[in-house]
């Protein structure tokens, strides 16, 4: 799976590089700007290690992006590199939010502009794209019956059958891992 | 006000550790709560400020700045953000550094190789997931397939798929 990256990273980058990651996910697909700009851009951590923290942040409550992203800083500069990622991405949308806000709760009409609508249809539709192709593109490193089994079941159990993602966690991850130190290398 | 700064925070700060899978599960005790039980808005207030937290770049939870602004003014909304962020925040972080230490282990080694199907599982699941929930036509549905096709094999930017979407159903006029 490739060597570790071991990516030094200054307190600034990490901040701007989250910057850059949220303002660029309008409409979705945080988790594949995450992995293209962390993975594939900066080379701060290599596919493996960002598919941990990402599936981590998963089992964790909250939002999956904000949590990978204290995840990310974490891992690269402790405390301070986590705050650093962490206000990088939620800094600019909230105050954007709170703009957006004010506007609305002091607007008499509350209304939206009718072309907003299959705008953010559009780009709703592109996101979800994005989502499966960051997929297509971590699922690069599965290999063998076992993983690939155990990624299809966890797709289509929450994916198309709607089985709820704690349910599916519940089952799944003691089985991957079971099967995980079953195979390990001696 | 400083029985709603305090009902904002103990709401949102209990409904943060329940949010798991990212947080559209706990929408609808945010809906009522807010709406039903404390009323600080109205239902149509709540669906267009889900509407405009959604299209926000970041986190869909951010719609509790909105809850808290309505409810509070400034000080409710970012209470309302830290309540709702930091403790799952604290959370993360000391996995992160119990994950850091542990990094030449061997078990860590085999939880990486037990979790990275998982989380590709997780990434799949998400895009279908979606894709079933919105009113998915013919259009949007193509747009979603050629945009996971170019993104999946090209370097593309996803900036120019995102405005080639957007326009697609501009145009489209759906």
């Amino acid at each position: 799976m490739g060597n570790r990256a071991t990516g030094q990273a200054s307190l600034w980058s990490l901040f701007t590089s989250f910057v850059r990651i949220g303002m660029a996910a309008f409409g979705g697909g945080l988790a594949a700007w995450t992995r293209r700009e962390i993975v594939e851009e900066r080379g701060w951590l290599d596919d493996r290690q960002f598919l941990s923290g990402y599936a981590l942040s998963q089992l964790i409550p909250g939002a999956t992006n904000v949590n990978l992203a204290v995840f990310i800083g974490a891992q690269m500069r402790g405390l301070a590199g986590a705050v650093a990622c962490f206000l990088g991405l939620t800094a600019p949308p909230v105050l954007l939010t709170l703009v957006i806000g004010y506007f609305y709760l002091h607007s008499q009409s509350h209304a939206t502009g009718a072309w907003v609508s299959p705008v953010l249809a559009g780009m709703g539709a592109v996101a979800i794209g994005l989502s499966l192709g960051t997929g297509v593109r971590l699922g690069r490193h599965i290999r063998g019956m076992i993983p690939i089994a155990v990624t299809t079941i966890v797709s289509l159990s929450i994916g198309v059958f709607d089985y709820s993602l704690v349910h599916v966690l519940l089952v799944m991850m003691p089985l991957s891992l079971v099967l995980a130190w079953a195979t390990r290398s001696r | 006000m400083t029985t709603v700064l305090i009902r904002l925070m103990l709401l949102f700060g209990g409904l943060s550790m329940l949010a798991f899978g990212g947080g559209s599960g706990v929408l609808p005790d945010m809906q009522r709560a807010s709406v039903d039980h404390y009323h600080w808005l109205t239902n149509k207030e709540f669906l267009d400020m889900f509407a405009i937290s959604r299209a926000q770049p970041g986190p869909g939870s951010l719609i509790v700045v909105l809850i808290g602004l309505k409810a509070a003014g400034l000080t409710g909304a970012m209470l309302s953000f830290a309540a709702m962020f930091a403790p799952p925040s604290v959370l993360v972080f000391a996995v992160a550094r119990f994950w850091h230490r542990a990094a030449a282990t061997a078990w860590r080694q085999v939880v990486e190789r037990a979790l990275a199907p998982v989380a590709v599982g997780l990434t799949f699941a998400s895009g279908l997931a979606l894709m079933r929930q919105t009113e998915h036509g013919l259009v949007p549905w193509g747009v979603s397939a050629i945009s996971a096709a170019l993104f999946s094999f090209t370097n593309i930017n996803p900036l120019l798929l995102l405005a080639g979407g957007a326009a697609v159903l501009l145009l489209a006029g759906t």
